[in-house]
């Protein structure tokens, strides 16, 4: 199985990863080999499994509703590649 | 070479103290790791400051066994103190403000920090060239890899420079370094040991757990590791357990299931006389062997390279250059700015996980790819199940090969993932696996036999373990200096 370009390019778009034109090829075809891998799931019948999402079937617990955390804006903040006034900052997005 | 059982009596006699010990294992990482680059961080005050800690604790009569005994952290536990860079540049100046689940534990039980570890980036590898911090070099052969994800901490152990090492295994990541290095290492059933502040890869699949010498070191380590952890929503609320209770246990009457899938195409001949002589200790030691099967396991690699991957692109999804990490230099916007930073912060394995992730779960893929793989994900685990009806442990090869050399794979990603052909199946069914040394290969590299336990029963796989090492001394062989 292999993807096209514009497959690749529509994928790497919605992972927010940048792909330089010299690099589409290279891309496409490291794709396309797992994709080979993968396929042979389809070799398989599973009608009438249910899908196994984790590694336990676990119930998810509820926790009390009582204030368990504390103010550690600074210490995230510091780890932050731009900050100012308790904010992150990113570029403009609204003109 | 010194087990962690070794220094704990050491130290409980007085015979030396915390920061004497700190300081010789730092010595002896600073003469070997040039060679080996299994720590990429060192902070000998730091090392100190615990170590320190550890001996007034011992004056102050409140040590346990574990009070100064040196620890390496791998690199993808949060860790104050410390940067947790999770080898790659996109953590290069991460310093994370707070501690893992794991580690709080290993500091409450007065384990002291060596250093942290190299890994493949964001635990994605089996060889450890994918770490944007170099590979690491095999102690035994300085030319081979280590095997990956936990590859600095399966050196580190194997060439004597730590006593025992953190790791986490999400596809074999504990249990193929372990094996590939001489040393032994556990991969606890899903939940047992908490992953708050353990950099996610695949929250389904991953798993933190400890890397020593011996079995014995093992469950000592999984005592202080493993425990409740609100912050983690899939920490298993149990009651405490001894870990070391069953070291002791006869193997008279342990019904040993080897899967017939495990010793076919593929594996090389020196991993199965290796393996095929465990299994004859083990008969020898009283256990009885029964062959089993597991049908399905063979579609696990492929189930695991939909799911990891799926998961990954995720969790990696923060790494947008906005709250941490990198950030690219020039962009034009925020867009430009989250796929400059996703570009050049990531390395290739990381990306092509990435990739295919979006991919399967992308509109009109998700049902034929991510949820085929779910479905095919409980059929392995059933598969498991209807085994274990018959055994009480699988044992088998933890890797079909032993190490290979630096580069071999590196341009053939998929002949890579074909590797762990018997250690992923274990994740996906959230079982717990380990691997011990039980022999050497063709080309004097380690073989690991992994032994796979039913859920909860880690007592009992790191009894048998224990035995065997007690018959046997692979475990005790040391690489040359």
């Amino acid at each position: 199985m292999s993807l096209t370009d514009q497959q690749v390019r529509h994928i790497a778009k919605l992972a927010r990863i940048e792909l330089a034109d010299g690099q589409l090829e290279r891309t496409r075809d490291a794709l396309g080999s797992m994709l080979g891998l993968i396929e042979q799931l389809q070799a398989i019948d599973t009608t009438g499994v249910e899908p196994m999402a984790h590694a336990t079937d676990l119930v998810l617990r509820l926790r009390d509703d009582a204030i368990s955390e504390t103010d550690h804006r600074s210490a995230y903040q510091a780890v932050a590649p731009a900050v100012e006034n308790g904010l992150y900052l990113v570029p403009k997005v609204i003109e | 070479m010194d087990t962690v059982k070794q220094l704990s009596a050491r130290l409980a006699a007085g015979e030396v103290s915390a920061v004497e010990l700190a300081q010789d294992y730092l010595a002896k990482i600073e003469a070997a790791n040039p060679a080996l680059n299994a720590f990429v961080e060192l902070n000998e005050a730091q090392t100190l400051i615990e170590a320190r800690a550890a001996d007034a604790l011992r004056a102050e009569g409140r040590a346990g066994p574990l009070t100064g005994v040196p620890i390496a952290h791998k690199d993808i536990f949060c860790q104050t103190g410390w940067h947790a860079r999770c080898g790659s540049k996109m953590l290069e100046n991460f310093a994370a403000p707070y501690d893992a689940g794991l580690i709080e534990r290993a500091r409450a039980a007065g384990l002291v920090t060596l250093g942290r570890t190299n890994m493949d980036e964001f635990a994605m590898g089996s060889t450890n060239e994918s770490s944007h911090y170099g590979v690491v070099h095999n102690p035994w052969q300085l030319d081979a890899v280590p095997g990956g994800s936990s590859g600095g901490s399966a050196a580190a152990v194997a060439a004597g420079i730590a006593p025992a090492a953190s790791g986490t295994d999400t596809g074999g990541s504990i249990r193929q370094p372990a094996a590939f290095c001489g040393i032994t290492g556990i991969k606890p059933t899903y939940g047992i040991v908490s992953r708050w502040g353990m950099i996610a890869y695949a929250s389904s699949l991953d798993q933190g757990g400890p890397m020593a010498h011996t079995a014995e070191d093992c469950a000592l380590l999984l005592n202080a590791f493993a425990g409740f952890d609100t912050r983690d929503a899939t920490s298993l609320e149990r009651a405490p357990e001894d870990y070391t209770r069953a070291l002791d246990a006869p193997l008279a009457g342990l019904r040993i299931g080897v899967p017939k899938e495990f010793f076919g195409e593929g594996m090389s001949d020196d991993v199965r006389a290796a393996v095929d002589a465990a299994l004859a200790t083990f008969r020898t030691l009283g256990a009885t062997t029964v062959e089993v099967s597991l049908p399905r396991s063979g579609y696990a690699v492929p189930a695991y390279y939909v799911i990891a991957p799926a998961e990954a692109s995720s969790n990696l999804n923060r790494f947008d250059g906005v709250r941490y990490g990198y950030r690219a230099p020039e962009y034009r916007d925020l867009n430009d700015m989250y796929a400059k930073t996703r570009a050049q912060g990531f390395g290739e394995e990381v990306k092509r996980r990435i990739l295919i992730g979006t991919y399967v779960l992308s509109h009109g893929y998700y049902d034929a790819y991510y949820l085929q793989a779910q479905r095919v994900r409980r059929l392995i685990a059933d598969d498991y199940r209807a085994a274990f009806r018959d055994c009480d442990l699988i044992l088998g090869p933890t890797t079909p090969t032993v190490a290979y050399g630096i580069g071999d794979k590196a341009d053939d990603p998929l002949s890579m993932y074909l590797g762990d052909i018997y250690t992923t199946s274990v994740n996906l069914a959230g079982l717990p696996g380990m691997s011990i040394p039980c022999g050497f290969g063709a080309s004097g590299l380690p073989v690991g036999l992994q032994i796979v336990g039913n859920y909860f029963d880690e007592a009992r796989m790191l009894g048998a373990a224990h035995r065997f090492q007690q018959a046997t001394d692979w475990h005790l062989r040391t690489p040359p200096r």
